[in-house]
C-alpha cells in the first residue's frame, strides 16, 4: 500500500501511522455534553467503501494527513494536510 | 444420524453410501420467533443453544454466502481462557468449558485440543504484568503456571535463547490452552441446531431490519420478507452495516486482520506460542502447516486481505523468536475482518430498538468465544436479562465509563486493541 | 530414459548429485526430476493421506507429488519441488513422508483403509474418550501427517530483501512477455522482466515449433540478448513475483543461489518489493489433468510436462508412450514423441472427430479408463465404443486442456469469469489497477496470439505512461485454434484423483455434495481439494466441475475458491529475512553505554534502548548487594544516572503556552522562564497517556520530558493535537532525544560534584528546586534542571549528545572521590518507590488521574485534552482502584509484583479480588520491601491490613495500606 503524502509524494505504507476516523477533527467543545463526546470518541459510520481517516507521515515529515479511500478496494483517492482541513473547518 | 467409530467402520464396509447432509437447506419461512442474521461460529451457536437450552425450535440463521465463511474458518483457530479484567475473565473461562464438553455435545469432532498455550515475557515489568494475568485466571478457578526461562526452555528448546533481541525471561503456560478445526466448529453447530430444527437458511442476505413503534417486526431479505420479533445480529466484520439497517452507530471501526499458513510439515510445535513483543502467535495443525498471525494491518478496511509491511513483520518476528522455522515455506495468507472496539472487548447487549439485540465487536478474540457467547446471547435474546458470565459486555460502557475492559490498555482508538 | 539429441541441457557438463543415498548423474541445465527420469526414476514421492505413490506429474512449480528434502543437518530445506530445483554438484536430495523407504512405506497400508478414511471422516470420529484426543488420536495423525520436517534448529543460510521501483513490471517471460518487454523496452520505459524459471522463454523452451524461421529457443535467446543490452530493462530470472498488493506493490522471491552449491558471498534468496507504476501479467497457463482410476501412477503425467521433458531435457518418463487427450494441443506431444523416435503407443482423444495424422494408432471418441503399476505405470486400458483395450505403456501424456493461470488477478478479491469455449476461466478486466493481461493467462493459447497480445499489452501501458509505443514487427509464428471438449473425469469404478497430494478423489467430492457441502468452499474445506502446496493448480477447476455437475449447477454459477498469495510457495526466512537474533528490532546505546558494559553492568531492555540494571562492585555476589549499595549512596552522598532516555521534545513558537495548557491537565502558561513542572497528560478518553517535567527556558522556548516508554507516541501525539485539533496555534516541536545526553545526579552531594565541574559555581539562589537553566562545564554549553526522582537533592545535566561519554566519565571520577558512584535501573526503582514516584508500571493505559491521586490537577479554568471525559462517572470515586503504597506486615516480608490484594478474611476468587501489585523493591533506607498497587478505594484506607497474594510464586502476606510516598513525605530533602 502507498499513500500520497501532501508534502513528499507517494511513500511506502511503512512509513505512515494510521489513527482512525477523520471525524476526530471535529473535537466537541468541553461542554457539548456526555453524548456528543461519547459520539465523537467511540462510535463511527464504518463505511465499507468511501471513508477519509486520518495518517501520519510519522517516518517522514510528520504531517497529519486526511486520507480519502475506499476501504473495499483500498484505492486512495485523494489525501490532504490535516492542518488545512482543520483551519478551514473554523 | 449419529457420528461414531462404528458408524464410519459400517459406512466404509458398505461404500459409505450412508451419509446424509450434515444439514438441511430448507426454504425461508414467513415468521421465526426469532432470527439470527449471520451464518458464522456465533450466530450458528446462538442458534443452537437458543434451541437447546431455551427450548426455541422457530428461529432461522440467515446468512447472505455459505455458513462459515467469515471469520469462523479464517482465524488462528487458538482457544484459551486467559484474560485478567472483569467482564472477561468469566466469559471466557465460561466459554472455555463449554469448548471442554462440546465434542460430546455436538457429537462432531471439532478437534480441540488442549495442547497448552504460553504466552513469552521479556523484561521484570513484563513478567509482573503476566504474573497479574496468572493470578487473575487461578483467581477464576482456571489454570497457569509461571515458567522462568529454564522452564520455557524445556517446553520449548527451538526458541532463541542466545541471540533473540528481547531475550526470553520466561512464560506463562496455560495447560488448557490450545486449538481446534474451526471449520468444524461452525459445521457442527450447524448440524447440531438444525438438528433440533433450527432452519439454516444460506445466500440469504438481508438487506433491511423492519422496525415499527421502536421494535422490530422482521427483516428484508434478498429471499423475501421474513417476520420475527427477536432478531440477533452476529455479522462480524460487518456490524456497521447491519445496525445502519436499524438506525445506530456502534463503536465499532472494522480492520483487516491477515493470517498465514504454511506447507505441511512433521510435528515440530506442539504448543501455542504468543510473542508479545513481536505480536507473533504460532502453532501446528494437525495437517502439519504452521498456522500464525499477528497484528492488524492497521488501517480500516472490508478487502478481507491485507498488504505486505505486516507479513513481512510477522515473519520477521517468527525469525527472531524462532528461526528454526526459517525454512517453512508459507502457502497461503488470507484476512479477515476484524470488529475493533474502543477497548477491545466485546458487546452483547440490547440495543435501543426492542427486539433487536447486539452481539458484536470481538476485535480478533472471537473464535475462542464462539460456544461463550452462543450460550450467553441466547440466554440474553430468550430471557432479556443478561447471562451471569456475560454481564461486562454493555454497549453503554463507553458513554459512563463505568466497566471498561481494556486489557491491552490503549484506550478509545479502536485499532490499537 | 534419455533420448539422444534432445533437449537444451550440455551434455558435455555431467552434473553428479545424489538421490535417498544412490548417486546420480545428469546435466548442467537439468532439474532433480528430469535428472531422476533421465536415471528412470519415476516414482518421486508419497501422497499425503494414504502415502500412495508418486511421480511426477509437471514440469513446473505447480508439482504436487515430487517434493523432496534437500540438503542435510540443519540446513535441510524440505518440501522442494523436483520440478524446479536445479541439479548442481554434490546436491543431497532426499524423498519425504516415506517411512522406511520411498519403495516400501509403511504407512501405505492406509491405503488399504481408504474406505475408513473417506471425506471428512475425522469429524465423525475420535471422539472418545474425551482425554484420547490429545493423548492417542492427534499424536497419532501428527505424525502421519505433514510432508517434509524441519530441521528443528536454525541454519546459517542467509536470505536479504530489497525493494525495487520501475515503471512497468512484466510477470512471465514467455513469448507474451518477452514481446511486451521488446516494446516497452524499446520506448525507453523503465522495465523489470520476472520469470521464475532459470532461462527465459516459458513454454517455448518446451516446444518445437519456430519464430520467425527459428527454434523458439532461439528466439528467446535473442530477444533476451536485446533486452539486456538495454539499460532500462532487468531482467530477474528465477524470480517468482508472489502476490499483488495496493497501489502496484509486488511481491517476488529471487532464488539466487538456489541452483547451486551454498556461496558465502550471495544469499540463497532474495524477497524483492516491487512498486510498479503498471504492470502486465504475462504467466501463462497450467494444464489440467484428466480424473480415471489409478490417474496417479508413477509415470502418468500432463501431456505439456511430456512434451517439455522431450523438448527442453531430452528424457521421457518411460517407454511405449501414450497420450490422453480432449483438445488438439495434446496431439503435439503424440507428434513431438513420434518425431523424436520415441514410441508413441496410441493417441487417445475423447472427442470423436480428430484430425491428426502420425506414425501411431489414434482412438478417436475414446478415453481412458484405468492405469495398472503401483509404483510405476505398466499398462493403460482405453475405452472405445467397441469395449475395453489394455496397453503396455510406460507413461501416460494426459490433457484436460490449460487453466489460464489468473491467480495474480485475483489477490485483490476479484473473481475470474468462465469462457465456454475454452472451458477455461479467464481475467476479467480491470481486477488489478494498472495490469494488463496478456498471451495464456488471457485465454489466447496461440504462439501468434501471445506475440500479439504481449505488444498490445505493452502499447496499453506505455499510453498510460505517456510514451510513444514502436509497433515492433511481430515475429511469424504458429496460430492453431483451441479445439476442446471439457472432459473432466472418466466414468466407472474406483478412485480417480482430482488432488494428487491431498488424495482427494471425485468420489470424495459427490460425497461431499451428498453431506451438503455444496458451496465450492465448503467442498474444498470439507474433503481438503485444493489445499495442498499446488492451492489446487492442477485440480481446483475439475473438482469445481464435477461438483457443478452433481449439483446440477453451471461451473460460472459454481465458482471458484478464492486464490491467495503467494503464488507459489515463500520462506519464512526470505519474507522475515534480516530479522534473526538482534536484527528484528534496533537496539539504542545511550553515550555512556561503552563505560557502563566496561564496569560490567548487566544491561537490560527498557523501550528499545540498553539500559544499566546496576554495577556491581567487587565482592558483592547478587544483585540485590548492589542494588542496596547504590539507594544509600544517593540517599547519603552521590549518584550519577543516565537519563538520556527519557523522552525530550524542543517546543517553540508564541503560542506555546497555549499549546501546552492544553496538553497537559495542568497550567504552563503560568510556568515562570527558568522553571521546570511536573506535568501529567491525558489521552482523549480520560486515562492518563504519560507525565514527566515540562523545563521553560523562555518565554516562547519549553523542553518537554517524557517517559522513556512513551516518548515516541507522547511525540505523535504532539503533533496530532497540534495540526489537527489546534492547527492555528504557533507552534513547532521536534525530537531531541538524542542529541542531548542527560545524566542525573542525585544526593546530598550532587551540588558539591557539580561546583566541581560546572565553569561557574550554583547555588539554592541560582538553581532553586525546580529550577532550570544554562550552565557551561568546560567551556560546553549545558542545560541544567533542578529535579529529582529520587527524592534527594538532585539535577539533571544536558550536554550535546557527542559530550555525553566524557561527561559520563567525568561525573563518576568525581563522585567517586565523594564517596558516590553510577547507579542503574533497579536502583532508581527502589529509589522512585520509596517516594512514591509513578512509572508506566502504575499508568498502564487504565488509570486515570483520579486513581493516581492527581484528579485536583485538571484545571478547571481550561479545556485540555482528556479533561471532558476523565469526568464520567465510571472513571472516578470510591469503586476506582486507587493507588496505594504495600508494606508487608504478616509473617511473610516479601511483596510480589502482579500479586492480587484480598481482604484478610476472603477467599482468593475472582470476584473478592479488590486490588494489585504494580511495583515492588526492598528498600534498604526504610530496611522492609516496599511496594505500590491499586485498591479499590484504596485512598480512604490508609493503615488497615489488607492480604497480598501470589498464586503464580506462591506468596501469601498481610500488608499495611499506605501512602505510596515512604520517604521524605514532607518534600524536603530535594529542596535543601
Amino acid at each position: 500500500m502507498r499513500l500520497k503524502c501532501p508534502l513528499c509524494g507517494e511513500r511506502d505504507r511503512r512509513e505512515f501511522y494510521y489513527f482512525g476516523d477523520a471525524v476526530v477533527l471535529a473535537r466537541p467543545d468541553p461542554d457539548a455534553g456526555i453524548s456528543a463526546w461519547d459520539d465523537y470518541l467511540h462510535n463511527r459510520d464504518n463505511p465499507a467503501g468511501v471513508t477519509r481517516d486520518l495518517w501520519q507521515h510519522e517516518a517522514g515529515c510528520a504531517a497529519w494527513i486526511v486520507v480519502t479511500r475506499d476501504t473495499v478496494s483500498h484505492e486512495v483517492l485523494d489525501t490532504a494536510l490535516a492542518s488545512d482541513l482543520k483551519r478551514a473547518m473554523s | 444420524m449419529r457420528f461414531s467409530g462404528l458408524r464410519i467402520l459400517k459406512e466404509g464396509l458398505t461404500g459409505n453410501k450412508g451419509w446424509g447432509a450434515h444439514w438441511r437447506d430448507p426454504e425461508p419461512k414467513s415468521h421465526y420467533d426469532a432470527i439470527i442474521i449471520g451464518g458464522g461460529g456465533h450466530g450458528l451457536s446462538t442458534a443452537y443453544y437458543l434451541a437447546k437450552n431455551h427450548g426455541l425450535n422457530n428461529i432461522a440463521v440467515l446468512e447472505k454466502g455459505y455458513i462459515g465463511g467469515g471469520n469462523v474458518g479464517r482465524n488462528t483457530t487458538i482457544v484459551r481462557a486467559n484474560y485478567f479484567l472483569n467482564g472477561n475473565s468469566e466469559f471466557y473461562s465460561h466459554s472455555l468449558k463449554l469448548w471442554e464438553g462440546l465434542e460430546e455435545d455436538l457429537n462432531y469432532n471439532v478437534m480441540h485440543s488442549q495442547r497448552g498455550l504460553i504466552n513469552l515475557f521479556h523484561s521484570d515489568g513484563q513478567r509482573d504484568a503476566f504474573v497479574r494475568r496468572g493470578n487473575a485466571m487461578v483467581n477464576q478457578g482456571d489454570d497457569a503456571i509461571l515458567l522462568d526461562r529454564e522452564g520455557v526452555r524445556k517446553h520449548l528448546p527451538y526458541l532463541d535463547f542466545d541471540n533473540a533481541r528481547f531475550p526470553i525471561y520466561g512464560g506463562l503456560l496455560h495447560p488448557r490452552g490450545g486449538t481446534a478445526r474451526h471449520d468444524a466448529v461452525a459445521w457442527g453447530f450447524a448440524r447440531g441446531a438444525d438438528m433440533r430444527g433450527v432452519d439454516i437458511i444460506q445466500n440469504c442476505e438481508v438487506k433491511g431490519i423492519d422496525i415499527k413503534n421502536g421494535a422490530v417486526t422482521g427483516v428484508q431479505t434478498t429471499r423475501g420478507a421474513i417476520k420475527a420479533k427477536k432478531i440477533g445480529m452476529t455479522v462480524a466484520g460487518r456490524s456497521g452495516q447491519v445496525a445502519a439497517m436499524a438506525g445506530m452507530r456502534l463503536p465499532v471501526e472494522s480492520h483487516v486482520l491477515q493470517a498465514f499458513v504454511t506447507e505441511g510439515l512433521k510435528p515440530v510445535i506442539d504448543h501455542v506460542i504468543s510473542f508479545g513483543m513481536g505480536h507473533f502467535y504460532i502453532s501446528q495443525s494437525d495437517k502439519g502447516g504452521l498456522v500464525f498471525g499477528g497484528d492488524l494491518d492497521f488501517y480500516a478496511s472490508y478487502a478481507s486481505r491485507g498488504n505486505l509491511p505486516m507479513k513481512e513483520h510477522v515473519m520477521e518476528a517468527g525469525m527472531t523468536l524462532m528461526p528454526m522455522i526459517g525454512e517453512a515455506k508459507v502457502l497461503r495468507s488470507w484476512g479477515g475482518i476484524m470488529d475493533m472496539t474502543p477497548d477491545g472487548s466485546p458487546i452483547i447487549d440490547k440495543s435501543p430498538v426492542e427486539g433487536l439485540y447486539i452481539n458484536a465487536g470481538w476485535c480478533y478474540g472471537g473464535f475462542k468465544a464462539v460456544p461463550g457467547s452462543g450460550s450467553v446471547f441466547s440466554h440474553l435474546i430468550a430471557t432479556d436479562q443478561h447471562h451471569s458470565e456475560a454481564t461486562g459486555f454493555r454497549l453503554d460502557r463507553f458513554r459512563t465509563g463505568v466497566g471498561i475492559i481494556d486489557e491491552e490498555g490503549t484506550g478509545s482508538q479502536h485499532n490499537l486493541h | 530414459m534419455r533420448i539422444e539429441n534432445k533437449g537444451l541441457i550440455d551434455r558435455t557438463q555431467p552434473v553428479n548429485f545424489t538421490f535417498d543415498g544412490h548417486h546420480y548423474q545428469g546435466f548442467a541445465g537439468d532439474t532433480v526430476a528430469s535428472a531422476l527420469l533421465a536415471n528412470d526414476q519415476r516414482l518421486m514421492g508419497r501422497s499425503f493421506k494414504y502415502h500412495r505413490p508418486r511421480g511426477v506429474l509437471t514440469a513446473g512449480s505447480e508439482e504436487p507429488n515430487a517434493l523432496v528434502t534437500i540438503k542435510r543437518g540443519q540446513n535441510v530445506e524440505p518440501n522442494v519441488r523436483a520440478t524446479v530445483q536445479e541439479i548442481y554438484d554434490g546436491l543431497e536430495v532426499r524423498s519425504q513422508n516415506a517411512w522406511p523407504t520411498l519403495g516400501f512405506d509403511a504407512l501405505a497400508v492406509n491405503d488399504l483403509a481408504a474406505p475408513f478414511f473417506s471425506a471428512g471422516f475425522y469429524y465423525k470420529t475420535f471422539m472418545r474418550p474425551r482425554a484420547f484426543w490429545e493423548r492417542v488420536y492427534e499424536p497419532l495423525i501428527r505424525r502421519a501427517a505433514g510432508l517434509g520436517g524441519l530441521s528443528g534448529t536454525s541454519n546459517d543460510v542467509e536470505y536479504e530483501k530489497a525493494f525495487a521501483f520501475c515503471d512497468v513490471l512484466i510477470i512471465g517471460a514467455g513469448p507474451t512477455g518477452l514481446m511486451a518487454a521488446l516494446e516497452a523496452g524499446r520506448a525507453g520505459a523503465d522495465v523489470i522482466l520476472a520469470d521464475e524459471d532459470a532461462q527465459a522463454g516459458g513454454r517455448l523452451l518446451g516446444e518445437t515449433y519456430e519464430i520467425d524461421g527459428r527454434t523458439g529457443q532461439d528466439w528467446a535467446a535473442a530477444v533476451i540478448a536485446e533486452l539486456s543490452s538495454m539499460n532500462n530493462v532487468r531482467i530477474m530470472s528465477r524470480t517468482t513475483v508472489t502476490g499483488v498488493y495496493d497501489q502496484g506493490t509486488f511481491g517476488a522471491l529471487e532464488r539466487v543461489t538456489a541452483h547451486t552449491t551454498p556461496r558465502a558471498d550471495a544469499p540463497r534468496a532474495c524477497f524483492w518489493r516491487i512498486v510498479a507504476k503498471c504492470s502486465i501479467l504475462a504467466a501463462g497457463a497450467l494444464e489440467r489433468p484428466i480424473a480415471f482410476q489409478n490417474n496417479d501412477r508413477p509415470g502418468i503425467m500432463t501431456a505439456g510436462a511430456v512434451r517439455a521433458y522431450l523438448n527442453r531435457w531430452g528424457v521421457t518418463a518411460g517407454r511405449d508412450i501414450v497420450v490422453f487427450g480432449n483438445n488438439d494441443d495434446a496431439h503435439r506431444t503424440a507428434l513431438d514423441l513420434s518425431a523424436a523416435g520415441v514410441h508413441v503407443a496410441a493417441l487417445v482423444d475423447s472427442r470423436p472427430d480428430v484430425q491428426v495424422s502420425g506414425d501411431f494408432p489414434v482412438y478417436a471418441g475414446a478415453q481412458i479408463c484405468g492405469a495398472s503399476g503401483r509404483q510405476g505405470l505398466e499398462s493403460v486400458t482405453i475405452r472405445t465404443q467397441s469395449g475395453t483395450e489394455r496397453i503396455a505403456s510406460e507413461c501416460l501424456a494426459m490433457s484436460g486442456g490449460w487453466n489460464p493461470s489468473v491467480h495474480m488477478t485475483c489477490h485483490m478479491n476479484g473473481r475470474p469469469e468462465w469462457r465456454e469455449d475454452i472451458a477455461s476461466f479467464v481475467p476479467r478486466a480491470g481486477m488489478i489497477p494498472g495490469m494488463v493481461t496478456a498471451g495464456a493467462c488471457n485465454g489466447t493459447f496461440s504462439t501468434h496470439g501471445a506475440l500479439l497480445e504481449g505488444r498490445k499489452a505493452a502499447e496499453k501501458i506505455l499510453v498510460a505512461l505517456g510514451k510513444k509505443a514502436i509497433q515492433s514487427d511481430l515475429p511469424e509464428a504458429e496460430d492453431a485454434p483451441i479445439h476442446i471438449s471439457p472432459l473432466w473425469a472418466v466414468g466407472g469404478t474406483g478412485r480417480a484423483w482430482l488432488d494428487f497430494q491431498n488424495d482427494v478423489t471425485v468420489k470424495d467430492v459427490k460425497q461431499a455434495a451428498k453431506e451438503n457441502f455444496r458451496s465450492v468452499e465448503h467442498m474444498k474445506r470439507y474433503t481438503t481439494q485444493g489445499m495442498a502446496t499446488d492451492q489446487g493448480k492442477n485440480s481446483n477447476v475439475n473438482a469445481l466441475a464435477i461438483l457443478a455437475d452433481v449439483t446440477g449447477r453451471g461451473i460460472p454459477e459454481t465458482g471458484t475458491t478464492t486464490f491467495r498469495p503467494p503464488y507459489t510457495p515463500v520462506s519464512i526466512a526470505a519474507m522475515g529475512a534480516g530479522a534473526e537474533g538482534k536484527g528484528f528490532a534496533p537496539e539504542r546505546l545511550v553515550t555512556s553505554h561503552e563505560s557502563t558494559v566496561a564496569q560490567g553492568a548487566p544491561m537490560i531492555e527498557a523501550g528499545m534502548w540498553c539500559r544499566p540494571s546496576y554495577f556491581p562492585k567487587e565482592g558483592e555476589t547478587n544483585w540485590r548487594q548492589s542494588c542496596d549499595r547504590e539507594v544509600n549512596m544517593v540517599r547519603s552522598s552521590v549518584g550519577i544516572c543516565d537519563v538520556s532516555t527519557l523522552g525530550k521534545i524542543d517546543i517553540q513558537g508564541p503560542d506555546v503556552a497555549a499549546f501546552l495548557d492544553f496538553v497537559y491537565i495542568n497550567t504552563f502558561s503560568t510556568l515562570k522562564p527558568g522553571r521546570v513542572r511536573y506535568g501529567l497528560m491525558l489521552r482523549e478518553d480520560g486515562t492518563v497517556m504519560d507525565d514527566g517535567t515540562t523545563a521553560r527556558l523562555s518565554d516562547t522556548h519549553y523542553v518537554m520530558t517524557t517517559t522513556t516508554a512513551a516518548a515516541g507516541a507522547v511525540m505523535r501525539h504532539l503533533e496530532y493535537v497540534h495540526q489537527c485539533l489546534r492547527p492555528e496555534l504557533d507552534v513547532s516541536m521536534i525530537s531531541v532525544t538524542e542529541q542531548w545526553a542527560q545524566f542525573a545526579v542525585a544526593g546530598p552531594k550532587s551540588r558539591e560534584l557539580l561546583n566541581e565541574l560546572l565553569d561557574a559555581p550554583i547555588d539554592n539562589d541560582s538553581f532553586p528546586f525546580m529550577g532550570c537553566g544554562d550552565v557551561a562545564i568546560g567551556g560546553v554549553n549545558a542545560r541544567l534542571f533542578r529535579i529529582s526522582f529520587s527524592g534527594e537533592h538532585a539535577y539533571e545535566i544536558a550536554v550535546p549528545a557527542r559530550y555525553g561519554a566524557a561527561l559520563f566519565n567525568a561525573l563518576n571520577e568525581h563522585a567517586a572521590a565523594l564517596g558516590g558512584g553510577p547507579y542503574g535501573m533497579e536502583a532508581l526503582n527502589v529509589l522512585r518507590i520509596e517516594k512514591g514516584f509513578i512509572t508506566h508500571a502504575e499508568i498502564h493505559g487504565r488509570v486515570t488521574a483520579f486513581d493516581i491521586g492527581m484528579g485536583r490537577m485538571i484545571s478547571a479554568k481550561k479545556d485540555c485534552i482528556g479533561q471532558t471525559m476523565a469526568a464520567r462517572e465510571g472513571l472516578v470515586g470510591p469503586n476506582r482502584e486507587q493507588l496505594i503504597g504495600l508494606k508487608p506486615i504478616g509473617a511473610v516480608k516479601q511483596l510480589t509484583g502482579g500479586a492480587h490484594l484480598f481482604e484478610p478474611e476472603s477467599e482468593p476468587t475472582r470476584q473478592n479480588s479488590i486490588g494489585y501489585v504494580t511495583s515492588v523493591g526492598f528498600s534498604p533506607t526504610e530496611v522492609s520491601f516496599l511496594g505500590m498497587g491499586f485498591l479499590m478505594n484504596g485512598r480512604a484506607r490508609h493503615g488497615e491490613t489488607i492480604k497480598l497474594i501470589d498464586h503464580m510464586r506462591g506468596i501469601e502476606t498481610l500488608c499495611e495500606i499506605c501512602d505510596p510516598v515512604f520517604h521524605d513525605p514532607e518534600g524536603g530533602k530535594p529542596r535543601g
